[in-house]
């Protein structure tokens, strides 16, 4: 996977000395495949197609299989994904306390539908069944933080704490839609 | 398996050097990092270095002679309604104070050691518990017996000195250097220990199958099922957050009784916490010989591997989950041949649940009888409930097993949230069902449970008011489960998909007397028709929703009225002219601009425009947005 100079040689060629440390690990060992997945998607942020197709010969399987495998399970992503994750949590509690409105004004907030990103690549929004929180319930997950007893105002106002750090924005600014900042390509 | 050599007892390697005292512990369980309590423990780390009357220390790093104090990180405290929760212990002129602060924030930290670590002065507005009266709080924690639980919210889940010291791998030690696998399984079959992870089948005699099979290659495999499915339920992730070893513990005692030199915990990768102490934990025991090769010095070698779970509700199956380890599709498969004599790569291999095995380690050092002691009929000792939805004091909560559902709601729960009116309280999850008030004095066990359609599962217990429209909860679980669905038999592929079909025209307005009926069948059909647990409970929801609340969805196919104002298409907001104060609060939170009115006087909804998002509802301050 040698690519032409750009900016990011240097990440991508961490990236694959990772990922071929990653293959060496897990070569000939049973039961190989969701974890080799799990942690190529790990370096790579998602599973392109040339990832696949090694990951499947590493761990001996067709490459149908592979597929098979990372289809089946949600935490699998055939597509890049923006840096930051936000979850919103639609376990039985969120959902009787409002996660559905919730969901609604992030995604009215951010500009996008639930499991697509923002332009920029750094927001992406997704729907998950339970975080385990539920005692906390309604529950936004922002990367590994949960965020809890939220309202759908509140819920905006959390995310837009977020972005402001992130993007270093003022707090008002928060406002326009996500992707009129640019960033320096962490995943571009 | 008989000990041959001398066993080293585990005891702590690095003994406390101070005993402060002010001891602070602050809930880092995932609910409590939620509601900020990372923030919180930071603020008190300033605050204290602040001041000059206490030196704050590490108690096993930190050698102190003068007046000191920790700060100490735990697990799940349980009471989340309060969370974060702060628990001080103050040892002072012989005289020593337990008190736990709720819903604490940096704001409050402050004046909390000014008064009361410094100054000895319970601050009662914000108080939770105290060894020294009563609090409004007691229900929630009187009626609990923690025995899986134990160490939970008390000790810290990354130090495993804290846990040894509490009398972490004693029971281990015991079980190793005094008792023989079938006296293991004895102990565990006359505790009467049902699987806590849904099924409910007995501990002992599970591991007894798995002892009586013999391996081609002398392999054995324990599993620890942590892929806590069940949305609304979290017990297993605080278990696993709050005392990790615990589980090791139960694991290991269990792989001896039936042989086994492998281990898998299977873990949801939606739990980030609960991963990252397990990763911290493992390595820690092996270090110690508490996990690995002869363990305790003697024959008997346990290895854990942590395995993710990688995002399927399915998986919490246990052949399902199996195929996943093997780094397959997890779709179940049937059964005959069971786990216990062709599991994990075909060898013999067993499954237990976290709460389960987190209670093992009780269980063996206070004796089978002090177990069975608890309960009721056929359930036997303690059981985690989550409790969570609209009920006041949402948390876990670990009581003697019989115990009614009132008792639990009103008593621990504190009843519904905001004075609303109760409706049902869900069980079960995916696989269980919505139980109403009338039934509401039944004690939990899991006979008595089973009866009424719903199942008592992993312990999720979540309460709906008036608020909630059965029918869009039904709906909602449906959804859920066919989405899980693994698709392998069609019952349950085909099945879920046209139940949820059914739910949804219901819930839009388009649904018929004749669709309940068809609804009901569909669901007889999915239930004996489908290969596995998944499809064979999914209808439970809706079986349970058209038994106890069939008037709920009549109303909505005959009148086309959902009383709880959840179905959007169902629903017409309007204005009450009167109550209006014409403040504009609605109009300027409106999406689509359907509401007009000048400033103070009354405004008005126009209903062609409104797409019923009810935000307008949420705003007002004044009631006068009325849904019907």
């Amino acid at each position: 996977m040698t690519t032409e100079a750009t900016v990011h040689d240097a990440d991508e060629q961490e990236q694959e000395e990772r990922f071929e440390e990653l293959l060496g690990h897990y070569k000939g060992q049973a039961g190989a495949l969701v974890p080799l997945l799990q942690g190529a998607q790990a370096i790579f942020g998602y599973l392109p197609e040339d990832v696949m197709r090694q990951v499947a010969k590493a761990a001996g399987e067709p490459l149908s299989k592979a597929v098979g495998v990372a289809t089946f399970y949600a935490q699998f992503r055939l597509r890049p994904h923006a840096k930051h994750t936000i979850r919103c949590c639609h376990g039985t509690a969120c959902h009787v306390s409002g996660a559905a409105r919730i969901s609604e004004e992030l995604v009215k907030y951010l500009g996008i539908e639930a499991g697509e990103n923002t332009p920029d690549m750094l927001y992406t929004i997704e729907e998950v069944h339970c975080v385990g929180a539920c005692g906390m319930a309604p529950v936004v997950m922002i990367n590994d933080r949960a965020h809890g007893k939220l309202t759908p105002e509140k819920a905006v106002e959390v995310v837009r704490d977020f972005r402001s750090e992130v993007e270093g924005l003022s707090a008002g600014d928060g406002g326009a839609p996500a992707g009129a900042t640019e960033q320096e390509g962490d995943d571009a | 398996m008989a000990a041959t050599r001398t066993l080293i007892r585990p005891a702590p390697q690095n003994p406390r050097l101070t005993i402060p005292e002010v001891d602070i512990r602050i809930c880092l369980g995932t609910g409590g990092v939620a509601a900020g309590s990372r923030e919180v423990l930071k603020a008190f780390e300033e605050e204290l270095a602040r001041q000059d009357v206490l030196a704050v220390v590490r108690p096993r790093e930190d050698k102190c002679d003068g007046r000191a104090a920790s700060i100490t990180g735990t697990g799940c405290q349980g009471l989340c309604a309060m969370d974060p929760l702060v628990e001080i212990h103050l040892s002072r002129n012989g005289k020593s104070s337990k008190v736990t602060y709720g819903q604490v924030t940096p704001a409050m930290v402050p004046e909390i050691i000014e008064k009361h670590i410094l100054g000895g002065e319970v601050i009662e507005k914000w108080l939770v518990l105290t060894n020294e009266g009563p609090t409004e709080y007691d229900p929630f924690y009187d009626a609990q017996e923690k025995l899986t639980l134990r160490h939970v919210g008390i000790i810290d889940p990354e130090d495993i000195d804290d846990y040894l010291e509490a009398g972490g791998y004693q029971a281990l030690y015991k079980v190793l250097s005094e008792m023989t696998p079938a006296q293991v399984i004895d102990e565990l079959k006359r505790s009467g220990l049902r699987g806590r992870g849904g099924a409910g089948f007995p501990t002992g005699q599970k591991w007894e199958f798995a002892a009586g099979y013999q391996s081609p290659d002398g392999v054995k495999y324990f599993i620890c099922n942590g892929d806590e499915g069940d949305p609304g339920a979290f017990m297993d992730c605080s278990a696993l957050e709050g005392e990790p070893h615990a589980v090791f513990e139960g694991m290991a005692i269990g792989a001896y009784a039936i042989g086994a030199s492998v281990g898998y915990m299977y873990v949801r990768a939606e739990y980030p916490l609960a991963l990252r102490r397990i990763r911290i934990g493992l390595e820690v025991a092996e270090e110690r010989g508490l996990i690995g090769d002869n363990i305790m010095g003697s024959d008997f070698s346990f290895h854990i591997k942590l395995k993710e779970g990688a995002g399927a509700f399915v998986c919490g199956e246990e052949t399902a989950l199996m195929q996943s380890i093997e780094g397959d599709r997890g779709m179940p498969r049937l059964r005959p041949p069971f786990p216990a004599e062709s599991g994990l790569w075909k060898r013999p291999t067993n499954i237990n649940n976290v709460e389960t095995l987190a209670v093992v380690p009780w269980i063996i050092m206070n004796g089978a009888e002090a177990f069975a002691a608890r309960g009721y009929e056929k359930s036997k000792g303690t059981k985690v409930f989550a409790l969570a939805g609209k009920v006041n004091r949402t948390g876990l909560a670990e009581v003697p097993m019989g115990m009614t559902l009132r008792e639990v709601i009103f008593g621990i729960g504190g009843g519904v949230k905001k004075g609303k009116k109760f409706k049902a309280v869900q069980m079960g999850g995916p696989s269980g069902g919505c139980l109403p008030e009338s039934l509401l004095d039944l004690p939990v066990d899991y006979e008595t449970i089973n009866q009424t359609g719903a199942i008592v599962g992993s312990g999720g217990m979540i309460v709906i008011d008036e608020d909630n429209c059965i029918v869009d909860t039904a709906r909602y679980f449906l959804s859920f489960t066919q989405s899980e669905s693994c698709g392998k038999c069609p019952p349950c592929r085909i099945g879920t998909k046209r139940m949820l079909d059914l739910l949804t025209r219901i819930c839009e307005g388009r649904g018929t007397l004749a669709d309940l009926d068809f609804l009901e069948e569909m669901a007889q059909q999915v239930k004996v028709g489908s290969l596995c647990a998944l499809g064979g409970t999914a209808p439970n929801p809706v079986f349970t929703a058209l038994r106890y609340f069939r008037d709920e969805f009549e109303e909505h196919v005959v009148d086309k009225r959902c009383r709880a104002g959840i179905c959007t298409a169902l629903v017409t907001y309007s204005i009450d002219a009167e109550a209006c104060t014409g403040c504009r609060a609605c109009v300027r939170v409106c999406p689509t601009g359907a509401i007009t009115g000048e400033r103070k006087e009354a405004h008005v909804i126009d209903s062609e425009l409104c797409i019923k998002c009810g935000a307008c509802y949420e705003k007002c301050r004044f009631d006068a947005v009325r849904r019907s």
